[in-house]
Protein backbone atom coordinates (compact mmCIF):
# COMPACT_ATOMS: atom_id res chain seq x y z
CA UNK A 1 0.00 0.00 0.00
CA UNK A 2 1.27 3.36 -0.95
CA UNK A 3 1.71 5.94 1.56
CA UNK A 4 -1.25 8.36 -0.03
CA UNK A 5 -3.00 4.90 0.65
CA UNK A 6 -2.46 4.50 4.03
CA UNK A 7 -3.24 8.17 4.51
CA UNK A 8 -6.53 8.13 3.05
CA UNK A 9 -7.48 5.41 4.75
CA UNK A 10 -6.41 7.07 7.96
CA UNK A 11 -8.79 9.98 6.68
CA UNK A 12 -11.51 7.98 5.74
CA UNK A 13 -11.51 6.67 9.57
CA UNK A 14 -11.13 10.10 11.08
CA UNK A 15 -14.56 10.76 9.42
CA UNK A 16 -17.60 10.49 10.20
CA UNK A 17 -20.02 7.91 9.06
CA UNK A 18 -21.34 8.82 5.65
CA UNK A 19 -25.17 8.79 5.62
CA UNK A 20 -28.29 9.20 3.25
CA UNK A 21 -27.08 8.91 -0.13
CA UNK A 22 -23.34 9.01 0.76
CA UNK A 23 -24.49 5.78 2.45
CA UNK A 24 -26.32 3.92 -0.09
CA UNK A 25 -23.72 4.72 -3.01
CA UNK A 26 -20.69 3.44 -0.27
CA UNK A 27 -23.19 0.63 0.21
CA UNK A 28 -23.20 0.01 -3.51
CA UNK A 29 -20.02 0.15 -4.09
CA UNK A 30 -18.73 -2.01 -1.58
CA UNK A 31 -21.14 -4.93 -2.91
CA UNK A 32 -19.72 -4.52 -6.40
CA UNK A 33 -16.87 -5.63 -4.80
CA UNK A 34 -17.90 -8.58 -3.53
CA UNK A 35 -18.94 -11.83 -5.59
CA UNK A 36 -22.76 -11.38 -4.64
CA UNK A 37 -24.31 -9.36 -6.90
CA UNK A 38 -21.95 -11.27 -9.95
CA UNK A 39 -23.29 -14.58 -8.82
CA UNK A 40 -26.75 -13.32 -8.56
CA UNK A 41 -26.63 -12.28 -11.61
CA UNK A 42 -25.21 -15.58 -13.23
CA UNK A 43 -28.36 -17.46 -11.29
CA UNK A 44 -30.56 -15.25 -12.79
CA UNK A 45 -29.05 -16.06 -16.46
CA UNK A 46 -28.70 -19.67 -15.68
CA UNK A 47 -32.16 -20.03 -15.03
CA UNK A 48 -33.94 -17.75 -17.84
CA UNK A 49 -31.08 -19.91 -20.00
CA UNK A 50 -32.51 -22.94 -18.78
CA UNK A 51 -36.04 -21.96 -19.43
CA UNK A 52 -35.70 -20.59 -22.53
CA UNK A 53 -33.58 -23.80 -24.17
CA UNK A 54 -36.62 -26.14 -22.59
CA UNK A 55 -39.64 -24.20 -24.37
CA UNK A 56 -38.13 -22.12 -27.39
CA UNK A 57 -34.88 -23.27 -28.41
CA UNK A 58 -35.20 -27.02 -27.98
CA UNK A 59 -38.68 -27.06 -28.03
CA UNK A 60 -38.65 -30.44 -25.28
CA UNK A 61 -41.81 -32.52 -25.47
CA UNK A 62 -44.04 -31.19 -22.73
CA UNK A 63 -42.54 -28.14 -22.90
CA UNK A 64 -43.35 -27.14 -25.96
CA UNK A 65 -47.02 -25.55 -25.29
CA UNK A 66 -45.47 -23.55 -22.30
CA UNK A 67 -44.73 -19.45 -23.35
CA UNK A 68 -41.03 -19.09 -23.46
CA UNK A 69 -39.55 -15.87 -22.05
CA UNK A 70 -39.11 -14.25 -24.79
CA UNK A 71 -42.53 -14.91 -25.87
CA UNK A 72 -43.86 -13.59 -22.59
CA UNK A 73 -41.41 -10.87 -22.58
CA UNK A 74 -42.94 -9.23 -25.81
CA UNK A 75 -46.23 -9.69 -25.00
CA UNK A 76 -45.64 -8.21 -21.59
CA UNK A 77 -44.47 -5.09 -23.07
CA UNK A 78 -46.42 -5.08 -26.23
CA UNK A 79 -48.29 -1.75 -26.74
CA UNK A 80 -51.04 -3.90 -28.77
CA UNK A 81 -50.59 -7.54 -27.31
CA UNK A 82 -51.45 -10.67 -29.15
CA UNK A 83 -53.50 -12.30 -26.15
CA UNK A 84 -54.98 -9.19 -25.48
CA UNK A 85 -53.34 -8.26 -21.96
CA UNK A 86 -49.77 -6.22 -21.81
CA UNK A 87 -48.47 -4.25 -19.26
CA UNK A 88 -50.18 -1.70 -20.55
CA UNK A 89 -53.99 -2.66 -20.96
CA UNK A 90 -56.61 -2.01 -18.56
CA UNK A 91 -57.98 -5.25 -17.09
CA UNK A 92 -54.05 -6.42 -16.50
CA UNK A 93 -54.19 -3.42 -14.02
CA UNK A 94 -57.35 -3.88 -13.18
CA UNK A 95 -56.41 -7.63 -11.93
CA UNK A 96 -53.05 -6.47 -10.20
CA UNK A 97 -55.00 -3.50 -8.35
CA UNK A 98 -57.84 -5.95 -7.22
CA UNK A 99 -55.32 -8.27 -5.73
CA UNK A 100 -53.29 -5.59 -3.93
CA UNK A 101 -56.36 -4.15 -2.69
CA UNK A 102 -57.45 -7.35 -1.13
CA UNK A 103 -54.02 -8.60 0.27
CA UNK A 104 -54.03 -5.25 2.06
CA UNK A 105 -57.26 -5.28 3.71
CA UNK A 106 -56.56 -8.92 4.55
CA UNK A 107 -52.96 -8.60 6.31
CA UNK A 108 -54.38 -5.42 7.69
CA UNK A 109 -57.33 -7.13 9.42
CA UNK A 110 -55.07 -10.08 9.96
CA UNK A 111 -51.86 -8.13 11.39
CA UNK A 112 -54.67 -5.85 13.55
CA UNK A 113 -56.25 -8.60 15.35
CA UNK A 114 -53.48 -11.46 15.18
CA UNK A 115 -51.22 -9.76 17.30
CA UNK A 116 -52.77 -8.07 20.08
CA UNK A 117 -54.56 -11.06 20.32
CA UNK A 118 -50.97 -13.13 20.28
CA UNK A 119 -49.57 -10.38 22.49
CA UNK A 120 -52.66 -11.48 25.27
CA UNK A 121 -52.46 -15.29 24.53
CA UNK A 122 -48.26 -15.19 25.61
CA UNK A 123 -48.91 -12.48 28.32
CA UNK A 124 -51.66 -13.86 30.12
CA UNK A 125 -51.87 -17.28 31.27
CA UNK A 126 -55.88 -17.58 31.72
CA UNK A 127 -56.18 -15.72 28.07
CA UNK A 128 -54.07 -18.32 26.43
CA UNK A 129 -55.95 -21.33 28.64
CA UNK A 130 -58.89 -20.02 27.12
CA UNK A 131 -58.08 -19.52 23.41
CA UNK A 132 -55.22 -21.59 22.52
CA UNK A 133 -57.47 -25.16 22.54
CA UNK A 134 -59.71 -23.43 19.94
CA UNK A 135 -56.66 -21.55 18.02
CA UNK A 136 -55.10 -24.68 17.23
CA UNK A 137 -57.70 -26.82 16.58
CA UNK A 138 -58.83 -24.31 13.82
CA UNK A 139 -55.41 -23.81 12.89
CA UNK A 140 -54.80 -26.69 11.10
CA UNK A 141 -57.44 -26.65 8.53
CA UNK A 142 -56.53 -26.59 5.60
CA UNK A 143 -57.55 -22.81 3.97
CA UNK A 144 -58.98 -24.70 0.57
CA UNK A 145 -61.34 -26.57 3.41
CA UNK A 146 -62.72 -23.27 3.85
CA UNK A 147 -63.81 -22.14 0.65
CA UNK A 148 -67.69 -23.99 0.95
CA UNK A 149 -68.30 -23.05 4.17
CA UNK A 150 -67.11 -19.23 3.23
CA UNK A 151 -69.15 -19.02 0.05
CA UNK A 152 -71.88 -20.19 2.34
CA UNK A 153 -71.22 -17.83 4.95
CA UNK A 154 -70.81 -14.36 2.93
CA UNK A 155 -72.20 -13.12 0.37
CA UNK A 156 -70.66 -11.91 -3.26
CA UNK A 157 -67.26 -12.46 -4.52
CA UNK A 158 -65.52 -10.10 -2.51
CA UNK A 159 -66.08 -11.03 1.43
CA UNK A 160 -65.34 -14.79 0.86
CA UNK A 161 -62.08 -14.23 -0.14
CA UNK A 162 -60.89 -11.41 1.87
CA UNK A 163 -61.99 -14.06 4.68
CA UNK A 164 -59.79 -16.37 3.51
CA UNK A 165 -56.48 -14.67 2.65
CA UNK A 166 -57.45 -12.99 6.61
CA UNK A 167 -58.13 -16.09 8.34
CA UNK A 168 -54.96 -18.07 6.96
CA UNK A 169 -52.23 -15.36 8.20
CA UNK A 170 -54.13 -14.36 11.29
CA UNK A 171 -53.01 -17.88 12.35
CA UNK A 172 -49.49 -17.22 11.61
CA UNK A 173 -49.26 -13.77 13.13
CA UNK A 174 -51.23 -15.09 16.01
CA UNK A 175 -49.13 -18.35 16.52
CA UNK A 176 -45.56 -15.87 16.26
CA UNK A 177 -47.00 -13.05 18.15
CA UNK A 178 -47.47 -15.50 21.18
CA UNK A 179 -44.29 -17.38 21.10
CA UNK A 180 -42.46 -14.22 20.68
CA UNK A 181 -43.96 -13.23 23.52
CA UNK A 182 -42.54 -16.08 25.31
CA UNK A 183 -39.55 -16.10 24.35
CA UNK A 184 -38.97 -12.98 25.58
CA UNK A 185 -36.07 -13.65 28.54
CA UNK A 186 -37.79 -13.78 32.17
CA UNK A 187 -34.73 -11.41 33.34
CA UNK A 188 -36.29 -8.32 31.71
CA UNK A 189 -39.46 -9.28 33.14
CA UNK A 190 -37.73 -9.56 36.87
CA UNK A 191 -36.13 -6.13 35.70
CA UNK A 192 -39.28 -4.32 34.91
CA UNK A 193 -40.92 -5.16 38.76
CA UNK A 194 -37.79 -4.25 40.34
CA UNK A 195 -37.59 -0.90 38.58
CA UNK A 196 -41.33 -0.37 40.19
CA UNK A 197 -43.60 -0.91 36.65
CA UNK A 198 -47.01 -1.55 36.38
CA UNK A 199 -48.92 -4.29 34.67
CA UNK A 200 -49.47 -1.79 31.70
CA UNK A 201 -45.87 -0.47 31.83
CA UNK A 202 -44.76 -4.38 31.41
CA UNK A 203 -46.67 -4.80 28.23
CA UNK A 204 -45.60 -1.86 26.72
CA UNK A 205 -42.39 -1.85 27.61
CA UNK A 206 -41.44 -5.37 27.76
CA UNK A 207 -43.96 -7.49 26.27
CA UNK A 208 -44.71 -5.31 23.33
CA UNK A 209 -41.19 -4.51 21.95
CA UNK A 210 -39.73 -7.90 22.92
CA UNK A 211 -42.15 -9.91 20.97
CA UNK A 212 -41.24 -7.31 18.11
CA UNK A 213 -38.60 -9.51 16.34
CA UNK A 214 -40.86 -12.39 16.31
CA UNK A 215 -43.77 -10.68 15.16
CA UNK A 216 -42.18 -9.61 11.80
CA UNK A 217 -40.99 -12.74 11.31
CA UNK A 218 -44.80 -14.24 11.91
CA UNK A 219 -45.59 -11.34 9.25
CA UNK A 220 -43.38 -12.25 6.82
CA UNK A 221 -44.84 -15.68 6.73
CA UNK A 222 -48.40 -14.20 7.06
CA UNK A 223 -48.10 -12.27 4.11
CA UNK A 224 -46.72 -15.06 2.19
CA UNK A 225 -49.62 -16.88 3.25
CA UNK A 226 -51.92 -14.21 2.96
CA UNK A 227 -51.11 -14.23 -1.15
CA UNK A 228 -51.32 -17.99 -1.09
CA UNK A 229 -54.68 -18.02 -0.16
CA UNK A 230 -55.70 -15.38 -1.88
CA UNK A 231 -54.80 -16.71 -5.11
CA UNK A 232 -56.59 -20.17 -4.17
CA UNK A 233 -59.74 -18.21 -3.48
CA UNK A 234 -59.37 -16.67 -6.82
CA UNK A 235 -59.16 -18.87 -8.56
CA UNK A 236 -61.94 -20.89 -6.94
CA UNK A 237 -64.50 -17.91 -6.78
CA UNK A 238 -63.30 -15.09 -8.06
CA UNK A 239 -63.91 -11.95 -10.48
CA UNK A 240 -60.52 -9.76 -11.08
CA UNK A 241 -57.25 -10.77 -9.32
CA UNK A 242 -54.39 -12.42 -10.36
CA UNK A 243 -55.49 -16.19 -9.73
CA UNK A 244 -58.57 -15.12 -11.26
CA UNK A 245 -56.56 -13.98 -14.71
CA UNK A 246 -54.29 -16.90 -14.11
CA UNK A 247 -57.45 -19.30 -14.02
CA UNK A 248 -59.09 -17.81 -16.78
CA UNK A 249 -56.26 -17.93 -19.29
CA UNK A 250 -56.15 -21.23 -18.38
CA UNK A 251 -59.74 -22.17 -19.31
CA UNK A 252 -59.50 -19.97 -22.87
CA UNK A 253 -55.97 -21.50 -23.55
CA UNK A 254 -54.05 -17.61 -23.13
CA UNK A 255 -50.50 -19.74 -21.89
CA UNK A 256 -48.81 -16.54 -22.16
CA UNK A 257 -51.37 -14.40 -19.66
CA UNK A 258 -51.39 -16.95 -17.63
CA UNK A 259 -47.51 -17.10 -17.56
CA UNK A 260 -47.76 -13.67 -17.37
CA UNK A 261 -49.47 -13.46 -14.02
CA UNK A 262 -48.08 -16.23 -12.60
CA UNK A 263 -44.82 -13.53 -13.05
CA UNK A 264 -46.49 -11.15 -11.64
CA UNK A 265 -47.48 -12.46 -8.55
CA UNK A 266 -43.56 -13.03 -8.30
CA UNK A 267 -42.96 -9.61 -8.43
CA UNK A 268 -45.84 -8.05 -6.57
CA UNK A 269 -45.11 -10.88 -3.71
CA UNK A 270 -41.63 -9.80 -3.09
CA UNK A 271 -42.36 -6.16 -2.77
CA UNK A 272 -45.14 -6.74 -0.28
CA UNK A 273 -42.35 -8.93 1.72
CA UNK A 274 -39.76 -6.36 1.32
CA UNK A 275 -42.01 -3.66 2.55
CA UNK A 276 -42.73 -6.00 5.70
CA UNK A 277 -38.94 -6.58 5.74
CA UNK A 278 -38.52 -2.60 5.68
CA UNK A 279 -40.93 -1.78 8.26
CA UNK A 280 -39.71 -4.28 10.54
CA UNK A 281 -36.97 -3.17 10.57
CA UNK A 282 -37.91 0.84 10.84
CA UNK A 283 -39.12 -0.32 14.27
CA UNK A 284 -36.44 -2.13 15.33
CA UNK A 285 -33.33 -0.17 14.77
CA UNK A 286 -31.81 -1.68 18.06
CA UNK A 287 -31.86 -5.10 16.79
CA UNK A 288 -30.79 -3.80 13.26
CA UNK A 289 -27.62 -1.38 14.69
CA UNK A 290 -26.72 -4.24 16.84
CA UNK A 291 -27.23 -6.90 14.05
CA UNK A 292 -25.40 -4.70 11.83
CA UNK A 293 -21.94 -5.21 14.30
CA UNK A 294 -22.05 -8.60 14.68
CA UNK A 295 -21.72 -8.33 10.46
CA UNK A 296 -25.17 -9.39 9.39
CA UNK B 1 -22.86 24.22 32.83
CA UNK B 2 -26.01 22.93 33.58
CA UNK B 3 -25.06 19.00 33.93
CA UNK B 4 -22.14 20.86 36.60
CA UNK B 5 -25.05 22.63 38.54
CA UNK B 6 -27.12 19.35 39.01
CA UNK B 7 -23.95 17.36 40.03
CA UNK B 8 -23.61 19.18 43.23
CA UNK B 9 -27.11 19.54 44.18
CA UNK B 10 -27.13 15.39 43.78
CA UNK B 11 -23.79 15.07 45.74
CA UNK B 12 -25.57 16.82 48.83
CA UNK B 13 -28.38 14.52 48.05
CA UNK B 14 -26.74 11.36 48.78
CA UNK B 15 -25.20 11.67 52.49
CA UNK B 16 -21.79 9.82 53.06
CA UNK B 17 -23.23 7.61 55.54
CA UNK B 18 -26.30 5.41 55.55
CA UNK B 19 -28.83 5.28 57.83
CA UNK B 20 -30.72 2.74 55.58
CA UNK B 21 -30.49 -0.57 53.41
CA UNK B 22 -29.84 -2.81 56.65
CA UNK B 23 -31.21 -6.31 55.74
CA UNK B 24 -31.82 -9.18 58.25
CA UNK B 25 -32.23 -12.73 57.05
CA UNK B 26 -33.26 -15.23 59.46
CA UNK B 27 -33.21 -18.57 59.55
CA UNK B 28 -34.27 -19.21 56.00
CA UNK B 29 -35.11 -22.05 54.07
CA UNK B 30 -35.66 -22.36 50.52
CA UNK B 31 -36.91 -26.15 49.19
CA UNK B 32 -37.45 -25.91 45.71
CA UNK B 33 -40.01 -28.60 44.37
CA UNK B 34 -39.71 -29.24 40.59
CA UNK B 35 -40.68 -32.91 40.47
CA UNK B 36 -42.07 -34.54 43.60
CA UNK B 37 -38.18 -34.50 44.52
CA UNK B 38 -37.84 -31.76 47.45
CA UNK B 39 -34.43 -30.06 46.89
CA UNK B 40 -33.24 -27.74 49.71
CA UNK B 41 -31.65 -24.90 47.94
CA UNK B 42 -31.33 -22.75 51.07
CA UNK B 43 -31.11 -24.17 54.81
CA UNK B 44 -31.43 -22.50 57.55
CA UNK B 45 -29.61 -19.42 56.77
CA UNK B 46 -29.01 -16.48 58.74
CA UNK B 47 -27.32 -13.42 57.89
CA UNK B 48 -26.97 -9.08 59.08
CA UNK B 49 -26.18 -6.86 56.31
CA UNK B 50 -25.18 -3.22 58.41
CA UNK B 51 -26.84 -0.21 56.09
CA UNK B 52 -23.93 1.04 53.60
CA UNK B 53 -21.76 -2.41 53.96
CA UNK B 54 -20.58 -4.25 50.82
CA UNK B 55 -21.18 -8.02 51.68
CA UNK B 56 -20.08 -10.37 49.43
CA UNK B 57 -21.07 -13.49 48.54
CA UNK B 58 -18.77 -16.41 47.45
CA UNK B 59 -19.47 -20.26 47.10
CA UNK B 60 -19.66 -22.61 44.83
CA UNK B 61 -21.29 -22.96 41.61
CA UNK B 62 -25.50 -23.56 42.40
CA UNK B 63 -24.77 -23.67 46.19
CA UNK B 64 -28.19 -21.29 46.41
CA UNK B 65 -26.59 -18.02 46.58
CA UNK B 66 -28.39 -16.61 43.40
CA UNK B 67 -31.65 -18.43 45.12
CA UNK B 68 -31.32 -16.26 47.90
CA UNK B 69 -30.55 -12.94 46.36
CA UNK B 70 -33.73 -14.24 44.59
CA UNK B 71 -35.80 -14.47 47.70
CA UNK B 72 -34.83 -10.85 48.90
CA UNK B 73 -35.57 -9.50 45.68
CA UNK B 74 -38.94 -10.76 45.38
CA UNK B 75 -38.72 -13.34 42.42
CA UNK B 76 -38.76 -16.73 44.63
CA UNK B 77 -40.74 -17.32 48.19
CA UNK B 78 -39.18 -18.85 50.89
CA UNK B 79 -40.27 -21.86 52.33
CA UNK B 80 -39.15 -20.74 55.73
CA UNK B 81 -37.31 -18.02 57.99
CA UNK B 82 -37.98 -14.17 57.92
CA UNK B 83 -36.07 -11.44 55.65
CA UNK B 84 -36.38 -7.88 56.96
CA UNK B 85 -34.98 -4.94 55.05
CA UNK B 86 -34.77 -1.96 57.75
CA UNK B 87 -36.83 -3.65 60.54
CA UNK B 88 -39.52 -3.74 58.14
CA UNK B 89 -40.66 -7.19 57.05
CA UNK B 90 -40.32 -8.31 53.52
CA UNK B 91 -41.13 -11.83 53.21
CA UNK B 92 -41.94 -14.28 55.88
CA UNK B 93 -44.27 -17.24 57.03
CA UNK B 94 -47.45 -15.50 56.12
CA UNK B 95 -45.75 -13.55 53.20
CA UNK B 96 -43.51 -16.23 51.24
CA UNK B 97 -42.98 -14.15 48.62
CA UNK B 98 -41.87 -10.48 49.05
CA UNK B 99 -43.37 -7.28 47.26
CA UNK B 100 -40.82 -6.30 44.01
CA UNK B 101 -39.73 -2.85 44.72
CA UNK B 102 -37.14 0.27 43.80
CA UNK B 103 -35.66 -0.17 47.15
CA UNK B 104 -34.06 -3.28 46.39
CA UNK B 105 -32.42 -2.91 42.86
CA UNK B 106 -30.90 -6.14 41.29
CA UNK B 107 -27.95 -6.56 38.51
CA UNK B 108 -28.38 -9.55 36.56
CA UNK B 109 -25.72 -12.09 35.67
CA UNK B 110 -26.29 -11.34 32.03
CA UNK B 111 -27.27 -8.34 32.14
CA UNK B 112 -31.21 -7.27 31.51
CA UNK B 113 -30.79 -3.96 29.81
CA UNK B 114 -34.03 -3.56 28.05
CA UNK B 115 -31.76 -3.63 24.29
CA UNK B 116 -35.06 -1.97 22.95
CA UNK B 117 -34.14 1.31 24.67
CA UNK B 118 -31.15 3.48 24.42
CA UNK B 119 -28.98 3.57 27.42
CA UNK B 120 -30.46 6.62 28.65
CA UNK B 121 -34.09 5.51 27.94
CA UNK B 122 -33.25 2.30 30.54
CA UNK B 123 -31.84 4.77 33.14
CA UNK B 124 -35.02 7.19 32.44
CA UNK B 125 -37.35 4.11 33.12
CA UNK B 126 -37.29 3.65 37.23
CA UNK B 127 -38.26 7.25 37.97
CA UNK B 128 -40.94 7.61 35.18
CA UNK B 129 -43.08 4.33 35.73
CA UNK B 130 -42.57 5.02 39.31
CA UNK B 131 -44.64 8.54 38.79
CA UNK B 132 -41.65 10.30 40.89
CA UNK B 133 -40.29 12.22 37.31
CA UNK B 134 -41.94 13.25 33.85
CA UNK B 135 -40.76 11.71 31.46
CA UNK B 136 -38.38 14.71 30.51
CA UNK B 137 -37.02 14.87 33.78
CA UNK B 138 -36.46 11.63 34.10
CA UNK B 139 -34.23 11.92 31.04
CA UNK B 140 -32.61 15.07 32.47
CA UNK B 141 -32.02 13.48 35.45
CA UNK B 142 -30.54 10.28 33.60
CA UNK B 143 -28.51 12.18 31.05
CA UNK B 144 -26.79 13.56 34.46
CA UNK B 145 -26.14 10.64 36.09
CA UNK B 146 -24.66 8.88 32.85
CA UNK B 147 -22.68 11.98 32.85
CA UNK B 148 -21.57 11.35 36.10
CA UNK B 149 -20.48 7.97 35.31
CA UNK B 150 -18.25 9.09 32.42
CA UNK B 151 -20.86 7.46 29.59
CA UNK B 152 -22.58 10.69 28.54
CA UNK B 153 -21.01 9.67 24.78
CA UNK B 154 -22.76 6.37 24.79
CA UNK B 155 -26.18 7.68 26.23
CA UNK B 156 -28.16 7.57 22.95
CA UNK B 157 -26.91 3.89 21.74
CA UNK B 158 -28.71 0.54 22.38
CA UNK B 159 -27.15 -1.81 24.41
CA UNK B 160 -26.22 -4.40 22.00
CA UNK B 161 -23.97 -1.30 20.35
CA UNK B 162 -22.00 -1.03 23.55
CA UNK B 163 -19.44 -3.44 24.61
CA UNK B 164 -20.61 -5.54 27.54
CA UNK B 165 -18.45 -3.85 30.43
CA UNK B 166 -20.75 -0.49 29.15
CA UNK B 167 -23.71 -2.22 29.43
CA UNK B 168 -23.24 -3.62 32.59
CA UNK B 169 -22.02 0.12 34.38
CA UNK B 170 -25.09 1.50 32.30
CA UNK B 171 -27.04 -1.00 34.29
CA UNK B 172 -26.45 -0.19 37.66
CA UNK B 173 -26.56 3.59 36.61
CA UNK B 174 -30.04 2.50 35.84
CA UNK B 175 -30.55 1.09 39.75
CA UNK B 176 -28.96 3.79 41.21
CA UNK B 177 -30.77 6.38 39.70
CA UNK B 178 -33.72 5.31 42.12
CA UNK B 179 -31.71 5.64 44.95
CA UNK B 180 -32.11 2.10 46.41
CA UNK B 181 -31.44 0.92 49.72
CA UNK B 182 -29.80 -2.07 48.58
CA UNK B 183 -28.17 -3.01 45.37
CA UNK B 184 -28.49 -6.89 44.80
CA UNK B 185 -25.91 -7.84 41.78
CA UNK B 186 -25.76 -11.52 40.85
CA UNK B 187 -22.19 -12.24 39.62
CA UNK B 188 -22.74 -9.54 37.29
CA UNK B 189 -18.63 -9.27 35.87
CA UNK B 190 -18.42 -13.15 35.30
CA UNK B 191 -17.97 -13.21 31.89
CA UNK B 192 -15.25 -10.27 31.55
CA UNK B 193 -11.69 -10.60 30.92
CA UNK B 194 -9.68 -9.36 34.16
CA UNK B 195 -8.43 -6.31 32.61
CA UNK B 196 -11.88 -4.93 31.76
CA UNK B 197 -12.38 -6.28 35.40
CA UNK B 198 -10.33 -4.17 36.80
CA UNK B 199 -11.91 -1.20 35.17
CA UNK B 200 -15.42 -2.05 35.88
CA UNK B 201 -14.12 -2.53 40.51
CA UNK B 202 -12.88 0.86 39.85
CA UNK B 203 -16.06 2.12 38.95
CA UNK B 204 -18.23 0.60 41.45
CA UNK B 205 -16.11 1.27 43.87
CA UNK B 206 -16.22 4.75 42.78
CA UNK B 207 -20.28 4.73 42.52
CA UNK B 208 -19.89 2.85 45.94
CA UNK B 209 -18.49 5.96 47.20
CA UNK B 210 -20.54 8.34 45.95
CA UNK B 211 -23.51 6.90 47.56
CA UNK B 212 -22.94 4.58 50.59
CA UNK B 213 -25.93 2.10 49.20
CA UNK B 214 -25.47 -1.70 51.00
CA UNK B 215 -24.33 -3.91 48.38
CA UNK B 216 -25.32 -7.57 48.19
CA UNK B 217 -22.65 -8.89 46.03
CA UNK B 218 -22.82 -12.52 44.67
CA UNK B 219 -19.49 -13.72 42.95
CA UNK B 220 -17.08 -16.57 42.51
CA UNK B 221 -14.14 -14.54 42.34
CA UNK B 222 -12.17 -14.22 45.52
CA UNK B 223 -10.20 -11.34 44.83
CA UNK B 224 -12.99 -9.64 43.92
CA UNK B 225 -14.96 -10.93 47.04
CA UNK B 226 -12.01 -9.02 48.60
CA UNK B 227 -10.88 -6.46 46.93
CA UNK B 228 -14.44 -5.24 47.06
CA UNK B 229 -16.09 -5.97 50.06
CA UNK B 230 -16.48 -5.82 53.85
CA UNK B 231 -17.19 -8.76 54.76
CA UNK B 232 -16.73 -11.93 52.57
CA UNK B 233 -19.53 -14.70 53.50
CA UNK B 234 -18.89 -18.04 52.41
CA UNK B 235 -21.62 -20.47 51.83
CA UNK B 236 -21.46 -24.09 52.01
CA UNK B 237 -22.31 -26.52 48.98
CA UNK B 238 -26.03 -26.96 48.63
CA UNK B 239 -28.02 -26.08 51.13
CA UNK B 240 -26.59 -23.18 51.56
CA UNK B 241 -25.77 -22.17 55.23
CA UNK B 242 -23.20 -19.55 56.11
CA UNK B 243 -19.80 -21.46 56.51
CA UNK B 244 -17.32 -18.68 57.65
CA UNK B 245 -17.30 -14.66 57.58
CA UNK B 246 -14.40 -12.96 56.99
CA UNK B 247 -14.07 -8.95 57.42
CA UNK B 248 -11.87 -7.08 55.32
CA UNK B 249 -10.69 -4.49 57.06
CA UNK B 250 -8.59 -2.47 54.61
CA UNK B 251 -9.31 1.25 54.23
CA UNK B 252 -11.27 3.13 51.41
CA UNK B 253 -10.98 4.48 49.30
CA UNK B 254 -8.57 1.33 47.40
CA UNK B 255 -7.06 1.33 44.71
CA UNK B 256 -5.08 -2.01 42.73
CA UNK B 257 -1.96 -1.38 44.66
CA UNK B 258 -4.00 -3.28 47.16
CA UNK B 259 -3.58 -6.74 44.92
CA UNK B 260 -0.17 -6.78 45.68
CA UNK B 261 -0.16 -6.61 49.14
CA UNK B 262 0.35 -8.58 51.80
CA UNK B 263 -2.25 -7.78 53.63
CA UNK B 264 -4.74 -8.77 50.76
CA UNK B 265 -2.61 -12.06 50.14
CA UNK B 266 -3.27 -13.38 53.39
CA UNK B 267 -7.26 -12.62 53.55
CA UNK B 268 -7.08 -14.15 49.70
CA UNK B 269 -5.47 -17.16 51.45
CA UNK B 270 -7.99 -17.63 54.33
CA UNK B 271 -11.21 -17.41 52.50
CA UNK B 272 -9.31 -19.88 49.83
CA UNK B 273 -9.44 -22.95 52.29
CA UNK B 274 -12.98 -22.38 53.03
CA UNK B 275 -13.98 -22.24 49.42
CA UNK B 276 -12.10 -24.97 48.19
CA UNK B 277 -13.47 -27.75 50.73
CA UNK B 278 -16.82 -26.67 49.61
CA UNK B 279 -15.72 -26.70 45.75
CA UNK B 280 -14.62 -29.69 46.02
CA UNK B 281 -17.65 -31.30 47.87
CA UNK B 282 -20.12 -29.92 45.32
CA UNK B 283 -18.12 -30.97 42.31
CA UNK B 284 -18.47 -34.42 44.12
CA UNK B 285 -22.18 -33.97 44.80
CA UNK B 286 -22.13 -32.91 40.67
CA UNK B 287 -25.67 -31.94 41.25
CA UNK B 288 -27.27 -29.40 38.23
CA UNK B 289 -27.46 -25.77 39.17
CA UNK B 290 -30.33 -24.54 40.30
CA UNK B 291 -31.85 -21.12 39.22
Amino acid sequence: MSDQAISDAETSLARTPPKGFALAWYRLKKSLATPTPYMMLFGIILWLGTYYLLTEGWKVPRFEKIPGPLEVMTEFFSFDPIWGTSLFTEDFRINVYVSVRRIVIAFSLATGLGVPLGLFMGWSRIFKDYAFPILETLRPIPILAWVPLAIIMFSGFETPILFLATLASFFVTTLNTMLGVESIDESYFRAAGCLGSKKHHVFWHVVVPGAMPFIFTGLQISIGVAWFSLVAAEMISGDYGLGYMIMDSYMVNKYVSMVMAMISLGFVGWATSAMVRWGGNQMMQWRVKALALEGR
Amino acid sequence: MAVKKKKTSRQKASPAVRERGTISIRNVTKIYDPEGVNVMAVDNCSLEIEAGEVCMIVGPSGCGKTTLLNVIAGFHSLTSGEIYLDDELLCGPDKPLANQGADRMVVFQNGALFPWKSLLDNVAYGPMVQGILSKSDARDKARDMLAEAGMIDVADKFPGEVSSGMARRAEIVRALINDPKVLLLDEPYRAMDALTKSIMHEALLAMYDRTKVTIFFITHDLEEAIFLGDRVVVMTTRPARTKKIVSVKIPRPRDYKLLSSEQFRLLVEETKDAVHEEAIKAFEAGERELA
